[in-house]
Parts: C-alpha cells; sequence; structure tokens
C-alpha cells in the first residue's frame, strides 16, 4: 500500500465517518441524557432526508437557485425534530420512563415500525434521488481521483462544528448545564426547581433534529427509499456501543474508527468491508464491555 | 337397485368427467410479487400492469366466458409468510395456476412447493437458470429468459462494440444474483476474450447507501470496462455517485438491468454506456413500438402510473400472455368448454405466446426462449432521461445451453467466435 492509496482511503474513511457520527451523536445525546435507547432514530434519519428531497423539488422547481437547498435541510431538520421528536416524547415516552428497560426498547421499535409504514405511505416505494445541493458545490480533484466538495470538505465540517458546538453548548451555556444537571441526578435537580420534563422534552427534540439533520445531509449522497432508517439505525448503534453510551466525543472518534476500518478494507480486503464495522464494535466490546469511552454505572442495555 | 344402477352409471361417466372440467366462475389466478421492500421497483409496477391486462382481457369477455381474478401476494413479507401465503391461495382459494415469483430465492423455494401441490406455475421474473438445470417439474414453467441468455447477451454486446478492452472491474451486490451474475459473466470472458484482466471485484452489502470508497478505488485503478448487474436504489446510488464524481468519463459501464433505472436515473446515466433489460423490453422496442398492442398498453400504462415501464412489466405481460394463451389452446385442441389440468400442461409444453416483445417459446425442460436486447445509453433531449442508440435484439435460442446441460460447463465449453456466430438485429436506435 503507498502513500496516495493510503491518503485516499483516508479521504473516504472520513467523509463516511462524518455522516455516521452526525447520527450517531443524535441517538448518543438521547441516551446519555434520558437512559433510552431511542430505535426510532432511524426512521427520524429517514424522514429528514425524504423531507429534504420533497422541499428540495418542490422549491427548486418553482425557480429557486440549487444552493437554496441547504437552509431547506435545516428547516427539514427541524421539522422533523418539531414534528415527530417532540409528540414521541410528549405522548410516549414520557410516560415510560420509570418502566422496565425492555419495555421503554419495545416502544421505541414500535413507533420505528409505525414510521416506517408512514414513509411508505406518503412517499411509496420508488427510490428518490436528488442531488442538487452535492452539485452546487462542484468536484476536487485529488492525486488523480476526483471528490465531491460536498463529501470531503462539507460534511466533516459540519460534524466537527457539531461536536465542538454541541460540547460548548452543555458545558456554557446555561439549558446546557440544566440538562447535565439533571442527567446527573434527576431527583436532585427536581428538587432545587430545574424542570426535568422540559429539559427532556428539549434534549429529545434536539436529538430527533440531529438525526433529522443526517438524513438530510445524506439526501444528496444516497437513493432515498425503504428501509434506509433500519440501515442507519444498526450502523449508528454499532458506533454508540463501540463508544460507550452517551459518549459524545467517544463517538466521534468510534465513528472515525469504523469509517477508516471501511474504507481501508475496501482497498485490502474488499470481502470483509460489510463486516468491519461489527468485527470492531465486537473487538471493543469483548475488551471494555462498557465501551472505550463507558464507564461500567453507565450501562443499561 | 336404483341406487346401484345410478352408481354404476357414475362410474362409467367418470373418466369422462374428467376430461372435461366445469367452466368455473372465474379463473382464479395467484401471483407473488414484491409489493414492499427494494424490489418493489420492479413488482409494483408488474402488478399495476397486470391489472392492466386483466382488466383488458376481462372488458373482452375474458378466456372464452371466464372473466380473470388476481390476488397478490407479497414478496417482501419473507420467506415463511410468503410460502403459507402461496399454498393458502393455491389449496383454500382455489386458484388454478399460480404466478411466482421475482425473486430467485423465493422460486427456489415454491418450485418444489408447486410440485408437491400440484399447481401450474409459472415463473414470471426471477432470473437464477439453476431451478431447470438442477431439477425437472411437470407443474413448472418459464415464460422467460434466465441469467444466462441475460448475461451472455451484455458479454456478445460488450465485445460487438468495444472490441478492444484490456481490463475489467466488478460492482456488483453481496447476494445470490450479484455473486451468481458476476461467475457466468466472468466465465465467460475467460474464454471468449482471455487476454482481458479483472482488475477489481467488489460486492458491496445490499441496500448499502454509499459507494465512495468503492469510486474512489476505481478512479485509482483505472480499469476499461466496469460492470455492475445491480438494480434499483443501489444502482441509481452507484451510477450517480460515478457520475458526479466523472468516473463515467473515464470507463465504460456495463449495466444489464438499468433499463429499470432509466428514468430515474435522468441526465445522470450520460451518453455511450451499455445498458441491458433482462430481454427484449424497451418502451421504445424497435420492432414492436409501431404496433397498435404496443402503443395502445404503452398510453394506458402511462395514465395509470404515470411513469414508463420497466422490465418486470414486460415480464408479466409474457407470462399474461403465455397464460391466456395456453387456455386457449387446450379449449381449441380438446375440443373442450374449459382445460382440465392435464389439458392445461399439455398446452404449456412448448407454448409458443407473445408479450409486449418479441415472441417466445418454452423449451421440452420448460424454459423460455426470449429475445434479449442491448443498447447504448444516449441523451438525445427528446425525453429527460436516457434512452437507447445502437440496440441489437439478439435471438434467444443460442444464448441458452442445450437441454439438460448446466450454463456454466457449457460456457466453460465457448470460444471467441461465439458472439459473431449469434443471430441478432441492430438497429439504430
Amino acid at each position: 500500500m503507498n502513500l496516495t492509496i493510503f491518503l485516499l482511503a483516508l479521504f473516504d474513511g472520513i467523509s463516511y465517518a462524518a455522516l455516521v457520527f452526525i447520527v450517531a451523536l443524535g441517538l448518543t445525546l438521547i441516551f446519555g441524557v434520558m437512559r433510552i435507547l431511542n430505535v426510532a432514530h432511524g426512521s427520524l434519519y429517514a424522514i429528514g432526508a425524504y423531507a429534504t428531497v420533497s422541499l428540495t423539488g418542490f422549491f427548486l422547481a418553482l425557480g429557486f437557485a440549487p444552493v437554496f437547498a441547504f437552509p431547506l435541510m435545516l428547516v427539514s431538520a427541524v421539522l422533523v425534530g418539531v414534528l415527530l421528536g417532540g409528540p414521541i416524547e410528549w405522548l410516549l415516552l414520557r410516560r415510560i420512563y420509570d418502566k422496565p428497560e425492555v419495555l421503554q426498547l419495545l416502544v421505541t421499535f414500535a413507533v420505528f415500525m409505525i414510521l416506517e409504514d408512514v414513509q411508505r405511505l406518503v412517499w411509496g416505494t420508488q427510490p428518490y434521488f436528488r442531488a442538487s445541493a452535492l452539485q452546487a458545490l462542484g468536484n476536487v480533484t485529488l492525486f488523480g481521483v476526483t471528490y465531491t466538495v460536498y463529501q470531503l470538505i462539507l460534511l466533516p465540517l459540519v460534524a466537527i462544528g457539531l461536536l465542538f458546538g454541541l460540547r460548548f453548548f452543555l458545558r456554557h451555556t446555561v439549558i446546557g448545564k440544566l440538562i447535565l444537571a439533571t442527567t446527573e441526578d434527576r431527583e436532585a435537580a427536581q428538587s432545587i426547581g430545574i424542570d426535568a420534563d422540559r429539559v427532556f422534552l428539549f434534549t429529545f427534540v434536539v436529538g430527533a433534529v440531529l438525526a433529522g439533520l443526517g438524513g438530510a445531509l445524506a439526501s444528496p449522497t444516497t437513493s432515498i427509499l425503504p428501509g434506509m432508517g433500519a440501515d442507519m439505525i444498526v450502523l449508528s448503534f454499532a458506533v454508540v456501543a463501540t463508544a460507550g453510551l452517551g459518549q459524545i466525543g467517544g463517538a466521534a472518534i468510534a465513528a472515525l474508527m469504523i469509517g477508516l476500518g471501511r474504507s481501508f478494507a475496501v482497498y485490502v480486503w474488499p470481502e470483509v468491508a460489510v463486516l468491519v464495522p461489527y468485527l470492531i464494535m465486537v473487538l471493543v466490546l469483548l475488551v471494555r464491555p462498557e465501551g472505550l469511552f463507558g464507564s461500567p454505572v453507565a450501562r443499561k442495555i | 337397485m336404483k341406487k346401484l344402477l345410478t352408481t354404476s352409471a357414475l362410474c362409467v361417466a367418470m373418466p369422462l368427467a374428467a376430461m372435461a372440467a366445469d367452466k368455473p366462475e372465474a379463473l382464479k389466478i395467484g401471483m407473488t410479487t414484491f409489493l414492499t421492500g427494494p424490489a418493489s421497483v420492479f413488482g409494483v409496477p408488474a402488478r399495476d400492469a397486470m391489472n392492466i391486462f386483466v382488466e383488458n382481457l376481462n372488458a373482452e369477455g375474458g378466456i372464452n366466458g371466464v372473466p380473470i381474478e388476481v390476488t397478490y401476494i407479497d414478496e417482501g413479507a419473507g420467506a415463511e409468510a410468503l410460502t403459507s401465503e402461496y399454498r393458502r391461495v393455491a389449496q383454500t382459494e382455489g386458484a388454478e395456476v399460480m404466478l411466482a415469483s421475482i425473486s430467485s430465492g423465493n422460486c427456489q423455494t415454491l418450485a418444489p412447493l408447486a410440485e408437491d401441490l400440484k399447481v401450474p406455475n409459472l415463473m414470471w421474473d426471477c432470473g437464477t437458470q439453476r431451478i431447470f438445470e438442477e431439477g425437472s417439474y411437470d407443474y413448472v414453467f418459464r415464460p422467460q429468459g434466465n441469467a444466462t441468455s441475460e448475461m451472455l447477451a451484455a458479454v456478445a454486446y460488450l465485445l460487438k462494440t468495444h472490441p478492444d478492452f484490456k481490463t475489467i472491474a466488478v460492482v456488483n451486490q453481496d447476494y445470490a444474483w450479484g455473486r451468481d451474475s458476476w461467475d457466468i459473466f466472468h466465465t465467460a470472458l475467460e474464454v471468449m476474450k482471455p487476454d482481458v484482466e479483472v482488475v477489481g471485484e467488489f460486492f458491496p452489502k445490499f441496500g448499502a447507501p454509499d459507494f465512495s470508497t468503492e469510486i474512489s478505488r476505481l478512479q485509482a485503478l483505472r480499469p476499461d470496462v466496469v460492470l455492475s448487474t445491480s438494480w434499483g436504489g443501489d444502482l441509481d446510488t452507484f451510477v450517480q455517485q460515478a457520475f458526479q464524481r466523472g468516473l463515467m468519463n473515464t470507463s465504460t459501464f456495463v449495466l444489464p438491468l438499468a433499463e429499470s433505472s432509466l428514468e430515474r436515473l435522468g441526465s445522470s446515466l450520460p451518453a455511450g454506456h451499455i445498458v441491458g433489460a433482462r430481454g427484449d423490453h424497451y418502451f421504445l422496442h424497435p420492432e414492436r413500438r409501431d404496433d397498435p398492442d404496443f402503443k395502445g398498453f404503452m398510453e394506458q400504462y402511462k395514465e395509470a402510473t404515470g411513469d414508463i415501464p420497466v422490465y418486470s412489466v414486460f415480464h408479466a405481460s409474457q407470462a399474461f400472455s403465455a397464460l391466456k394463451t395456453a387456455y386457449e389452446k387446450a379449449i381449441a385442441d380438446n375440443g373442450v368448454d374449459w382445460p382440465d389440468e392435464e389439458q392445461l400442461l399439455a398446452a404449456l409444453d412448448g407454448l409458443e405466446f407473445q408479450g409486449l416483445g418479441r415472441a417466445l417459446h418454452l423449451r421440452e425442460d420448460h424454459q423460455g426462449v426470449e429475445s434479449q436486447l442491448m443498447g447504448t445509453s444516449a441523451q438525445t433531449g427528446e425525453y429527460p432521461f436516457a434512452t437507447l442508440e445502437n440496440i441489437m435484439i439478439f435471438d434467444g435460442e443460442g444464448l441458452l445451453p442445450p437441454v439438460g446441460e448446466t450454463s456454466i460447463d457449457w460456457i466453460k465449453g465457448l470460444d471467441a467466435s461465439f458472439a459473431d456466430a449469434l443471430s441478432v438485429e441492430t438497429y439504430e436506435n
């Protein structure tokens, strides 16, 4: 393996990891704060992608410039978070925080199944593809290989921005500190006057927005079709479990490991590329059952 | 005594009764198709088309006055649900003929089941060549070609249009079809053009959302030809990503199933790439596009769905035509109002019929002989998506191994003269 191929695999791995990380970030945030593994996260991802495709299609048909697709991604993500994430927490999850974990898992799984069928009802079964956002940014050629600016530069930048943005938000803003306090000890936080219900609702909506944003950002690069949510929830769960549930910085490192592992496998031994994320997860969990950065008490499932 | 007489009379009449079945109120048929899951890109259009065929025929009075009723079974529900539904429709609902299926795996499960249930089954869309090569069936027929004829047509077209290519890479879905189709293609290349080097073999997971890494690798390898037998969302994503990153300017793509993605790919499938259609299936079929039945159906389908029909619609038309022709033939041959099962099976043997493409016939092993259409993509501006030019329609007979031989063994005995010996018609567009 020469240096060029090493660098190519590195670029591919990073842009893949960026997308996986954005989705895993929402999943791990929700788990970290609320101790719920939200399987419906996969559906929110898929609906974010579908919503972006529909909105972009609608506005571009009205004659807007392709660059307009970028704000529409944000709009879709926020719509998913508020219109779906909000009611899911408020109507369903709020009732089951003190119930056994298995029940919580089943409830979010049920929501996932329902939303999968909703997608089929609304958008049908034919794949959609709308790459206007990606095409608007053009290409860049490195070592004779052409990459899209969108995947090579924009996605990693967004991922890094979100990672540091979320860390800053949690540690240096009042709302962030309220969230951290509630995470630490819900009863103690309530006793000093923090409205834990609102903190949970807010956290879940933010997590759902991140899932929707992952879908929105993925939409110009891939076919949007039924079943995409299931794949993503499995992969992002692998990232979150490898990192340790609830570990935000850890999720970034685990996503990088899995992304790089997969892309190097395609260059060196393509047959195992599919297996790599799960091999990494199994190896890490064999040595550290609580994940790379998890602490044993944090484990719940 | 009277009772005894009646019984004896009945006994005498029994063999006669077996020769002519009563005309049923309706001819019930069951059809398995993907209504959910990734393969619904084929299953849903086929169902929509089937509804049109049935409606048209029933409006004309059905088969000998008997209207047709179809029950659809979703192949996306999983193998277990599929077999129990198949049993239910064939036995409890009393379907006289079954049409199964799209997935090759499902065909392999359902063919022996049809044999057990003694229900005539038309394998209307699945591709695997193994069914009749590894077993022999009385009740199972295939009104379409198979993977061998489809892949050999792709190889022959590639050799005829790009005789000088030196390197090839493959990117197929990681499941039975992706592996088997490459096996056939590769074996054929080895004997027909032994100097070609395979520089990369990639089998990304079925349903993979991202092929960026494979595309980077292909750009570094620079193969003359990139083969992908993928379909549906996987093919769309692969071609879109390859197009976005300029890979389609440096390599010629061979896409034996891309006819089913033409409309969705739009302008992302540039000119100069090889497109196949799993048979002579193309909404602008050069030999058929001016025929009134063809034109009439295209308009009806467009009105009902808003789309252009893809190959699964053509396969459904072939199965429907085989069914209708077999019943009509059995009725005429035996001079009955309605054929019994034996008469129907006899009519299906060696049946000649025609769907939306060229006429087909069934061989003695029940394998259909289907012509294969291949073409090169062109963006003419007439449609908002790529259409085909330099179209070749290969006669199906030369693309199948003789009855009783297995495909891979037969292909191993072929040589470089294969493509030149095929009977082929060429059309500019």
